[in-house]
């Protein structure tokens, strides 16, 4: 096995016996980066700068939790000098002039960034097929979509070019594309995690969280990234858990529910039976099942639909060619607008751009935005009912694995509800973990666990229980040598 | 409320977007299949349901009122299409 392939606490574990030194991860890294550029994880790398930062943390003594360990970004995610394109057109010629916070922290504990990833065009889709600058391919079947918003992320960390990412999730962007590429993926309660940097797709919904090669890796990024950030007035002051060192405490007596309403039209039959395994196992590590109900799950894709693109008509007005980005020439400041936004936003946005102007619109702004603000209260009390009764919920995360790449660009409703399990922990604010949990004819399946606000400590515990229950998690998709070709399936 | 071509180019005017007539066809047919879906709401009965705009119990977030550093302005500047001297051009707003 590479190094690029092992996890970050092996790693880390290495660094700390001195038998590594931050430069051989690095080089295994680029190397590697080297041979998987056909699945076009990124939008940009920074290879030299990377190389010379390992090299400078050779000489020193490693102090943070990520020391020497390279990751990779979402590109709607600053880092100051450097271009921040969210997969547009519109942010062509715009340098970031301050870094997220999110991004800093996991600097601050000495990650090294190795490049900025591919993504739908402002983290709209579910493929990372809207991209500007083109798709990104699965590393487990290259026909294949690497789900999105978020897939450059999944996939640099699958293909083992990162140890570990960061991605946001809207309505499942980190979650959907954890599930199609075999890794886990996790998105923090909202406020949990600072969103100053983040370029804002639907503000209230928003977060990011890290993608994983395994449950304690998620556990030391998500612990590296959270916490209050006074940049974020929305980010909340609250104690942030040491995650890893909790992982381990068992889930003997705990309530696991599953909801029925999950498990009824459109999920395909060899997914449902990997969750349902699944959720024999965790009853294996001693966890209690019990069935509940969220009688409202039906509605969450229409409700999410109109919320997200409400608040991204609005978000994205902000794109008009005069501050930073794209500027079309024209003759007076109207037609400015509307040529650069024009020539600057993809077919998807645009869509979004105009239904959420549709739902905010005078005269339609009570039948639509009104009415999904108030079902998105019903969606959060269903869960707030359930979590009187149980710890966890768990459910699939995508009622199907990866699609053939093409498949469902021209039905925008039918890629909506592809992200039909993962919308509602976005409305209802809760955290939410996909992990893998099988195969489907050679692609992953991957589990979700959503828990209670704020109790991401439970969903890592609970992923990590099933985690030593199979060996999922230590098969990578990408091998370099003949005879480990042929993959796990 | 009837999704058309009509509504599309005035929702596009509004939004500052152009489209062409085979685009704009292509959009209002989306659009109608996209309203016709998310109008499944108006089956649930919301009578007295208060509205969630934010999921967290917040209001008004104040910080103290101290000066401190903020983002050097060359450094914004640096990314604008076109500007002159700390200042955004744009085509000219007020007529002659």
């Amino acid at each position: 096995m590479e190094l690029c392939d092992k996890t970050i606490h092996d790693l880390s574990g290495m660094l700390a016996k001195k038998e590594i030194q931050p430069s051989e991860i690095m080089k295994s890294a680029l190397s590697r980066m080297e041979k998987t550029g056909e699945f076009a994880s990124f939008i940009k790398t920074f290879p030299e700068e990377a190389m010379k930062c390992a090299g400078e943390q050779d000489k020193k003594a490693l102090k943070g939790s990520l020391s020497g360990i390279p990751v990779a970004i979402k590109d709607n995610m600053c880092i100051e000098g450097k271009g921040t394109t969210c997969a547009s057109h519109i942010l062509e010629g715009f340098t970031a002039p301050y870094t997220a916070t999110a991004v800093q922290k996991l600097l601050d504990e000495g990650a090294i960034v190795i490049g900025k990833t591919n993504m739908d065009e402002f983290a709209m889709g579910s493929s990372t097929e809207t991209s500007f600058f083109g798709n990104t391919l699965n590393p487990w079947n290259k026909d294949t979509v690497p789900g999105g918003s978020s897939g450059g992320s999944a996939t640099s960390v699958a293909l083992g070019e990162a140890a570990g990412s960061l991605g946001s999730d809207t309505g499942g962007s980190i979650r959907q594309p954890a599930s199609l590429c075999g890794l886990v993926g996790l998105k923090p309660t909202y406020g949990r995690v600072s969103r100053y940097g983040l370029v804002a797709f639907a503000s209230s919904l928003d977060q990011i969280g890290p993608f994983a090669k395994d449950v304690e890796d998620a556990a030391i990024l998500l612990k590296a990234i959270s916490g209050y950030d006074a940049k974020d007035s929305t980010s909340v002051n609250a104690e942030v858990p040491d995650y890893p060192s909790q992982i381990k405490n068992g889930i003997k007596g705990l309530r696991i529910g599953v909801p029925r309403e999950y498990f009824l039209e459109g999920i395909d039959n060899e997914v449902e039976a990997c969750v349902r395994k699944a959720i024999k196992d965790l009853e294996n590590c001693g966890a209690e099942i019990r069935d509940v109900s969220l009688p409202r799950t039906e509605y969450a894709v229409a409700t999410y639909y109109i919320i997200a693109t409400a608040e991204a008509s609005s978000n994205l007005a902000r794109y008009d060619g005069v501050h930073y980005g794209l500027r079309e020439k024209a003759g007076n400041i109207i037609d400015l607008y509307k040529k650069t936004r024009s020539a600057g936003f993809g077919d998807e946005v645009k869509r979004r751009i105009i239904l959420g102007t549709y739902v905010l619109s005078s005269g339609y702004y009570d039948a639509y935005y009104l009415k999904a603000q108030k079902v998105r209260t019903l969606i959060k009390e269903d869960f707030s009912k359930a979590f009187g009764e149980v710890d966890v919920i768990v459910t699939p995360t995508s009622p199907t694995t990866a699609w053939k790449i093409g498949e469902k660009t021209d039905d925008p409703l039918k890629m909506y509800l592809s992200d039909i399990y993962t919308i509602s922990a976005n409305l209802a604010g809760i955290p939410a973990v996909s992990l893998n949990c099988g195969f489907s004819a050679g692609l992953p399946v991957g589990l979700q666990l959503q828990a209670a606000h704020f109790n991401e400590a439970v969903l890592l515990r609970t992923a990590y229980a099933f985690e030593q229950m199979n060996d999922y998690h230590k098969k990578r998709a990408f091998s370099e040598t003949a005879e480990n070709q042929v993959k796990y399936y | 409320m009837k999704v058309d071509k009509k509504l599309v180019e005035y929702l596009a005017n509004l939004s500052r977007l152009e489209f062409d007539d085979t685009k704009l066809e292509e959009i209002t047919a989306q659009l109608k299949g996209i309203v016709k879906y998310v109008e499944k709401l108006n089956t649930l009965d919301t009578g007295d349901v208060a509205p969630t705009a934010h999921i967290l119990p917040l209001k008004n977030v104040f910080r103290k009122d101290e000066v401190t550093p903020s983002i050097n302005r060359d450094k914004i500047f640096k990314s604008s299409p076109e500007s002159d001297n700390g200042y955004f051009i744009v085509p000219r707003v007020i007529e002659e």
